[in-house]
């Protein structure tokens, strides 16, 4: 884990003749079609992965126009009635003086996603060409991108706490706006597009020894 | 977990059983003991690969119950209550999975259900199926690798904790209009977050299917 001097090349699965199953890590010979300990279909690589990634991704993207141009929210306040879209929820906040809750909001629902489809688009594209960063570095990514993806469906679950709770009659109420299917449907698709992705594909690129 | 430079010839399958190989990175390593408490990681990509835990097993059968019980609470205790000029409402978990019956957005609806609820309770409920009857009676269950592998499967979609912090920054948006009072379920889930993560830290998957091969019936 550590020497970063040592120059060692690193004998894959692949290289020796045999089919790593990446749920459970069991090593099977490459005739074998399904992993004998967890029962998962074996492939040396995913060849389809890229192409998975790539349609969850478009289909992530198309489902994020709407949830950015359509009503989150709608609040109705002795009988007016007013709607907010993501970021115009984010200003409300920020108006109230709720800064760091204004910043998480802004950071998963609109920062994370956008730079989550930029950071998988990346990964997607950096495969089979030489890349700026190494494959260590790539792994980071693809790792942080993994974990950050669920939390931001934190939107769609503020929204249906507030609906739930503020429905006090003609002095408050909140429904959800349209917005909240399509955002939890681009959370759901840009998992899916990570998740589709190989990761070994990062590294078969990495042959030659690392410095 | 050192990998020293194997020579394998197709026959010796047997000699497969001693090696294993990064998910992440596909490098071939020695299946090697490692302390408890220690970490034994991928010598290319650093990717953890076993993380054995004293009492694993135990302790993950305690939790995953706790889990379930805490579950089970915070579905049916009272959640959060808002007051505000005479006026109060009340809201449960599952008021909060209701809010988007309305026409169009049913199927958020089901697909809150699912993520705050179902998942987590299936993947507790996979996670005892596999470890229980091995933690109590060193025998796994029939079918205990599909169980497991539906555990692995669900792992990003069991969201209770990301619907936690989403109930953090709803009682603030709220807060400076009226009256809040959390109720026991909020804490229920709260704590179910916590034991989840703990579980999950006790959980090393390749020790379990390494012991699920030993012990089982695959």
């Amino acid at each position: 884990m550590e020497n970063a001097g040592s120059a060692r090349t690193y004998l894959t699965a692949r290289d020796a003749g045999l089919i790593n199953c990446t749920t459970c890590g069991r090593v099977s010979s490459a005739d074998e079609t399904a992993c004998a300990r967890c029962g998962a279909a074996l492939a040396s690589r995913d060849t389809q992965s890229l192409q998975k990634v790539w349609a969850w991704w478009i289909a992530g993207i198309i489902a994020f126009v709407p949830a950015n141009l359509y009503p989150m929210l709608k609040t109705a306040t002795l009988g007016t009635e007013t709607e907010s879209t993501l970021l115009g929820g984010i200003l409300e906040l920020v108006h109230h003086g709720s800064l760091g809750i204004a910043a998480i909001v802004f950071f998963a629902s609109i920062v994370i996603p956008a730079s989550k489809f930029l950071a998988v688009a990346y990964l997607a594209l950096s495969i089979g060409r030489p890349s700026r960063f190494t494959a260590h570095r790539r792994h980071q990514i693809y790792k942080v991108v993994e974990f950050v993806g669920r939390w931001s469906m934190i939107d769609v679950f503020v929204v249906a706490i507030l609906t739930a709770l503020v429905q006090l009659g003609s002095a408050a109420s909140i429904h959800p706006g349209i917005a909240a299917v399509s955002f939890a449907l681009s959370v759901a698709f840009t998992m899916l597009s990570a998740q589709s992705f190989d990761a070994r594909l990062i590294w078969d690129a990495d042959k030659e020894p690392h410095t | 977990m050192e990998n020293q430079a194997v020579v394998l010839t197709p026959q010796d399958k047997a000699d497969l059983q001693d090696l294993v190989a990064c998910p992440v990175c596909d490098t071939l390593a020695r299946y090697s003991s490692v302390p408890q408490g220690g970490q034994g990681r991928c010598a290319r990509c650093h990717h953890v690969l076993i993380m054995p835990r004293e009492n694993a097993m135990t302790r993950i059968v305690m939790l995953a119950v706790t889990g379930a019980i805490l579950m089970v609470s915070a579905v049916s205790f009272p959640f959060l209550t808002i007051e505000t000029h005479g006026l109060r409402q009340q809201a449960s978990v599952l008021d909060t999975i209701l809010a988007y019956s309305d026409g169009l957005m049913v199927p958020l609806s089901l697909a809150m259900a699912a993520l705050i609820v179902v998942l987590p309770l299936m993947r507790l409920a996979a996670i005892l199926y596999t470890v229980a009857p091995m933690a109590l009676w060193h025998h796994a269950a029939r079918g205990a690798a599909q169980a497991f592998r539906l555990a692995e499967t669900l792992k990003p979609w069991a969201m209770a904790e990301v619907f936690i912090v989403g109930v953090a920054v709803a009682l603030v948006k709220v807060g400076g209009l009226a009256t809040l009072t959390i109720g026991p379920a909020f804490w229920a889930f709260a704590a179910l977050v916590l034991v989840t993560v703990m579980n999950d830290n006790f959980m090393s998957s390749l020790i379990i299917w390494k012991t699920l091969e030993a012990r089982g019936r695959i």
